[in-house]
């Protein structure tokens, strides 16, 4: 038997305005989501990530292209008649209704008889810890609890897909690590496929079993967060997951020459010309100058983060690399400023990503 | 609470007297005395040439709804009162009705432009506030008679063959009402929706309510204090209209209004108009705790 997706875009196009004036703000974009997983989609503001969001929802109409929801067309659904519903970047509670009465909203458009929609509504107030709040109003609550009630809400209905609109953005850092954990935990125990929207790569990195990262409209490459993170298919996709150094350099075979004059061993590289190196700042080690294949460099800068301490260091040809050394090694290591010290990539660290 | 804190909150409650004294002395010389005069008229006798004599009597009361027969000097239930009371509070609540119907949407289109044309639109509202009430009301008199704008077009296109006779009836006084009112309807209301946050028509959509649903369960609810305070607005001074029935009500067609002018001018029974005066606020008051009452119990209950 073969998987139907939870939701399927086929090059999707959204364009605003008219004319000349025109914005595509998705441009042929195509992506699966599978079923019962969690889906983020990354990028910065602006990327089209929220409008793909949108387009799955029902609140906007695509230019051209098609979207599925488990195998069915639902391209020019009206949102009330989708099983999908979204948790808000603002709540958009209703400010007229109590707590329970704004999770059993949706149950009650849906026709259901009033003793399913109260047990619905006590059993999500008792999954996201709100029960003592059931008969408050909306406006009564923290932040944080009603972040929980819009969740509630949006699950009451038992959606096919959980569409998150960056839910955690208004809160401060710590209620936003709880809540990253807590969405974590109702995602399992509910099974359903959410679809999570954010511009924070560590909120993609930590909850995510797949990220869709997005940029100027285009999806530019889906995969596990651990994919993502150390296999970037491009610059884009390598500096805005995590940190890392960009060397520019000339392919060889089997090998990049850096413009220090440096190899560094990429195996099954091929070709000729310029190609960029990108290596992880925790994958680059300092080692004694004089050892054989260290690349040369001095120390610029020390910034101390407490658990690790990041090194800038230029090489000979006044490229900055970053190396990210675990304190104590700093100490031992008795690094100082104007230091000349020797650069090595892990094993199987450095790779060429696409401009 | 200490000694010294008691002091100082009665300190502070003479000084609030105080302070407010000026107001009080304007409401009580503006506000409850003329109240208060009209009350001790409603129940002194007619004179003769109008004015009152000092003498008690319940007949000015007593001819808000009975009449005394000439003849065999019983009372009996005035029939023509009875029907301007009715046709009164029906034309309100019609006007309210129907301006709330024009209000809402003409509000919702309002508040959904960009602040800049919002401007110009409220301008437009506002408009006719700047020209004399009795211009108006003569302005709807010329379109709705019978040589009037309304009925040539009518008769040019050959929809009727003769005119329609609007004015000097119910229908006439409605009409010049629920325009003269429109704007008091639509500046609460408008004031309601642009509160409102727009992205909770998306929620209610994405919960599968359809658009019927969103406006009743959603957006009424939510606008509900702007639709009490526009028909509270309408409602009343419609209770009290006094120029729009009688222009274009021709005098026949009198309303509350109309027949309290009458007591004062050449029905000389100053007592009666005076009760005539106490049962609209009443009547008004009463109108306004239920409505009111109405509201709040029905937000509790959802």
């Amino acid at each position: 038997m073969t998987q139907v997706n939870a939701v399927e875009a086929r090059n999707v196009v959204k364009a605003f305005g008219q004319g000349d004036n025109t914005v595509r703000a998705l441009n042929d974009v195509s992506v699966e989501i599978r079923k019962g997983e969690f889906f983020t989609l990354l990028g910065p503001s602006g990327c089209g990530k929220t409008t793909l969001l949108r387009l799955i929802a029902g609140f906007e109409m695509p230019t051209s292209g098609t979207i599925l929801l488990e195998g069915a067309d639902i391209t020019y659904l009206p949102p009330n008649k989708r099983p999908v519903n979204t948790v808000f970047q603002s709540y958009a509670l209703f400010p007229h209704l109590s707590v329970a009465q704004n999770v059993g909203f949706g149950l009650q458009m849906q026709g259901r008889p009033k003793k399913e929609v109260d047990e619905t509504v006590a059993r999500m107030l008792a999954l996201v810890k709100l029960e003592p709040m059931a008969n408050r109003k909306t406006s009564q609550l923290s932040g944080g609890q009603q972040q929980r009630v819009a969740l509630a809400r949006a699950l009451a209905p038992k959606p096919k897909v959980l569409l998150l609109d960056e839910p955690l953005s208004a809160l401060d850092l710590k209620l936003r690590k709880e809540m990253q954990i807590e969405l974590k935990r109702l995602q399992t125990e509910t099974g359903i496929t959410f679809v999570f929207v954010t511009h924070d790569q560590e909120e993609a990195l930590t909850m995510s079993d797949r990220i869709g990262v997005m940029s100027a409209g285009k999806l530019q490459q889906v995969g596990a967060p651990k994919d993502i993170y150390t296999r970037p298919v491009n610059r884009f996709v390598a500096s805005f997951i995590g940190e890392t150094n960009f060397l520019s350099a000339t392919a060889e075979s089997g090998a990049a020459r850096l413009g220090t004059g440096d190899l560094v061993e990429l195996p099954g590289l091929t070709g000729s010309g310029s190609v960029t190196v990108t290596v992880r700042p925790e994958q680059v080690r300092l080692v004694d100058p004089a050892e054989a294949g260290a690349i040369a460099a001095t120390v610029k800068t020390l910034v101390y983060f407490g658990t690790d301490t990041h090194c800038h260091l230029a090489l000979k040809d006044g490229t900055e690399v970053v190396a990210r050394l675990q304190s104590p090694a700093t100490g031992e290591a008795g690094l100082a400023q104007g230091q000349s010290v020797g650069l090595r990539f892990a094993a199987g660290a450095a790779q060429i990503v696409e401009d | 609470m200490s000694a010294a804190e008691t002091a100082q909150d009665k300190a502070s409650a003479r000084n609030g007297w105080l302070l407010s004294t000026p107001a009080l002395i304007i409401l009580t010389l503006f506000a409850v005395g003329p109240l208060l005069i009209v009350l001790v008229y409603s129940f002194l006798v007619p004179g003769k040439y109008g004015n009152i004599e000092w003498a008690f009597s319940l007949e000015g009361w007593r001819g808000i709804l009975f009449t005394k027969d000439i003849f065999t000097e019983q009372y009996q239930l005035a029939d023509a009162n009875v029907t301007i009371f009715w046709r009164s509070i029906k034309l309100s609540l019609l006007t309210t009705i129907l301006t709330f119907a024009v209000g809402f949407p003409t509000a919702w289109f309002i508040a959904t432009r960009p602040p800049k044309a919002r401007a110009l639109w409220l301008f437009l509202i506002t408009i006719p506030f700047w020209t004399n009430l009795l211009i108006r009301t003569y302005a709807i008199n010329e379109v709705i008679r019978n040589e009037g704008l309304l009925n040539t077009l009518l008769l040019k296109l050959g929809a009727i063959n003769e005119p329609i006779q609007i004015l000097y009836t119910d229908t006439a006084v409605f009409i010049g009402m629920a325009y003269v009112y429109l704007p008091l309807m639509v500046l609460p209301l408008f004031a309601a929706i642009d509160r409102f946050d727009m992205r909770l028509l998306e929620a209610g959509y994405d919960l599968y309510a359809s658009r019927w649903n969103v406006l009743r369960r959603i957006i009424l609810p939510i606008t509900k204090p702007g639709i009490i305070a526009g028909s509270i607005l309408v409602f009343v001074p419609s209770l009290g209209a006094y120029v729009t029935p009688r222009v274009l009500g021709g005098g026949k067609q009198m309303m509350i209004g109309n027949f309290i002018e009458l007591q004062f001018g050449q029905g000389r029974n100053w007592p009666l108009g005076s009760a005539l005066s106490l049962m609209l606020l009443i009547i008004v008051t009463g109108a306004l705790l239920i409505y009111v009452r109405y509201a709040n119990g029905d937000s509790r209950h959802g």
